[in-house]
């Protein structure tokens, strides 16, 4: 790589970490509306179960496999009072580690990277840790979220109960 | 011996209780639980050994291991198990994980195919039929080794009705046709239905949460919460063009045992083989034409059965199959009497159509599942039920709900069947006396 590619990922790099900590300060904030606008309208929110991380959600039983509607109605729903598991909302703390940019040069980006989420509830702590894999296409202000897909490392919910939360 | 209220099954009855935990009043049209059948570390190990020692508890589907040599690994009745088709014999084989010798486990994967299990403690080898095949430095036993002494130790009795595997520990349990008595009928619908041949869809749900199983037991065929608990995905059926009109409407039946089922319309779409505005217009016809199949196969009655009806299925005691808006097998253990460690599945027709697959897994998660719509308010609502429990001052669970009529499905008449069963195979165990 020359030393001007090698300056041009790094930049890059450092323009999709931003775009990912402005996204889970959003989910941190509660601010769903928001987030949701980071996403194109048929884009993809996916967390396969913990044993079949690779799963293809046509083929395989997902968590969560929100097609942009349902995406919106998941807003919704965790925006509402009656959705019992988040009234009230916990307090969470999503973080972004280890991001990497696949490949500099396409149009859509694919970027890794490793989180850890946090969420404390009614005196309980439960931790979530995974990778996130994400589709990102350029735009005027910066990124669209083409697609987002949260792998689990755990090897189960058990610590955790559900996943009520967004990821 | 038998009892007029269980009539299938033979096992001998325990000594009655002096004051019962679940007091069930007929002619007063009162039925109350003792919440301590919830809290009771007492309570909980006599569980431990009177119903789950004693039950037939689903193990797994034969679909999970069709190859000789598959094997799968989970704890039943909160031992490790192990299950594996026989390559010598294509039989299923369960057998308890450890190893004959000093007791490390000798499948220590979840899930995968070999010819041997193998323990890594000392080398000792058994093949897929629990055979003893080899130990290391075997000389140095005097008398010789005992193979046909140390192979490895079957669950004391395994069957399987449709593909459901069952064990029990307890060697003088009926056979499991007759203790499964009127939910093998429910049974077979859910899988006539599929065509006659089902398997489990890739992935898992493996959660935990902090309540009494019992608790589950209750909300997974409780018609009554339905509407107040999940109103966010109702909202979002209405959202895609679903029409509520019709609601929940239907029975709780009876089915011996311990076992009970209820049976209702509802406005929500069906894979097979009810179209809803969630299945997309283009499946519409694929769907109609499953439905069609049904007719030819099993006459207009029974197919509606099968396409129209829903079917929330307790096997008592532990294991639930609800053929809903899509079809889950769901199973529970409590490690202790404020947690319940639950591992469900997605059951669907064997080589079901790609497209319909599809939908049937979307159909799923939109309301099943930890991530879904619905069960982690479900969670929510009995940790709140087992969090209540704990400040006392109210000591008893009303479930007379429906007991001046015939049952409908959102009373809790298939709740009182469970009970019923569970007071009678507790006997004194679950006696005020004591959990007091």
């Amino acid at each position: 790589m020359t030393a001007v590619a090698a300056r041009q990922q790094v930049s890059l790099r450092q323009q999709v970490e931003e775009f990912l900590y402005a996204e889970a300060a959003l989910l941190d904030a509660w601010a769903l509306d928001d987030w949701l606008l980071l996403f194109d309208e048929d884009a993809k929110y996916e967390v396969p179960c913990n044993d079949v991380p690779d799963a293809d959600p046509a083929r395989d039983l997902m968590l969560i496999d929100d097609n942009y509607v349902r995406l919106a109605a998941r807003v919704d729903r965790l925006n509402s009072r009656r959705a019992h598991r988040e009234y009230p909302h916990s307090r969470t703390n999503h973080q972004v580690f280890n991001v990497r940019v696949q490949d500099v040069s396409a149009e859509v980006l694919s970027v890794t990277a490793s989180f850890t989420v946090w969420r404390f509830r009614a005196g309980r702590t439960s931790c979530y840790v995974g990778q996130y894999r994400y589709r990102l296409r350029r735009s005027d202000d910066g990124f669209r979220i083409g697609s987002k897909r949260a792998e689990l490392d755990m090897t189960d919910l058990r610590s955790v109960a559900d996943v009520a939360i967004i990821l | 011996m038998s009892t007029d209220c269980e009539p299938w099954v033979t096992q001998a009855t325990e000594v009655a209780p002096q004051l019962p935990i679940v007091v069930d009043e007929p002619v007063a049209q009162r039925f109350r639980v003792h919440r301590s059948a919830m809290t009771s570390p007492e309570i909980h190990r006599a569980e431990i050994e009177r119903i789950f020692g004693k039950s037939w508890l689903y193990v797994g589907h034969e679909s999970e291991i069709p190859e000789p040599g598959d094997f799968v690994r989970r704890p039943v009745g909160g031992r490790p198990i192990f299950m594996v088709r026989g390559v010598k014999t294509g039989n299923v084989n369960v057998f308890h994980n450890t190893c004959t010798h000093r007791g490390a486990l000798v499948c220590r994967q979840d899930s995968g195919n070999s010819k041997v299990f193998q323990c890594f403690y000392h080398a000792w080898t058994f093949d897929s039929e629990g055979r003893l095949k080899g130990v290391p430095d075997r000389d140095a036993y005097a008398g010789g080794v005992n193979f046909d002494e140390l192979g490895l130790k079957r669950v004391a009795r395994v069957e399987s009705y449709r593909g459901f595997v069952f064990a029990s520990f307890d060697p003088g349990i009926v056979d499991l046709q007759t203790y499964l008595a009127g939910a093998k009928d429910y049974i077979d619908l859910v899988v006539d239905g599929c065509g006659g041949s089902v398997e489990m869809a890739r992935g898992t749900n493996q959660y935990s949460f902090a309540a009494n199983w019992k608790l589950l037991v209750e909300n997974s065929f409780d018609g009554y919460h339905a509407e107040s608990t999940h109103d966010t995905y109702f909202k979002y059926l209405v959202s895609i063009g679903t029409d509520l009109r019709g609601g929940v409407s239907g029975r709780a039946v009876d089915l011996g045992n311990g076992h009970a089922v209820i049976e209702y319309s509802s406005p929500w779409g069906r894979p097979v083989a009810k179209w809803e505005p969630l299945f997309g217009e283009d499946a519409r016809a694929e769907i109609d034409r499953l439905r069609g199949d049904l007719v030819a196969r099993h006459g207009e009655d029974r197919a509606h059965t099968m396409a129209e009806v829903n079917r929330n299925l307790l096997i008592y005691p532990n294991l639930i199959i609800n053929d809903i808006m899509a079809v889950t097998v769901r199973t529970f253990y409590p490690p202790t009497p404020d947690a319940v460690d639950v591992t469900a599945w997605a059951l669907a027709p064997s080589n079901e159509l790609a497209s319909l697959r599809h939908r049937r897994l979307d159909s799923f998660l939109t309301f099943l599942g930890p991530g879904g719509f619905a069960t982690p308010d479900d969670i929510e609502a009995l940790e709140s039920c087992q969090q209540g429990f704990a400040g006392g001052g109210v000591e008893w669970n009303d479930i007379s709900r429906g007991m001046g009529r015939s049952p409908m499905a959102n009373d809790e008449e298939q709740m009182r069947v469970f009970w019923r069963r569970w007071q009678h195979q507790m006997g004194a165990a679950a006696d005020l006396a004591g959990a007091r």
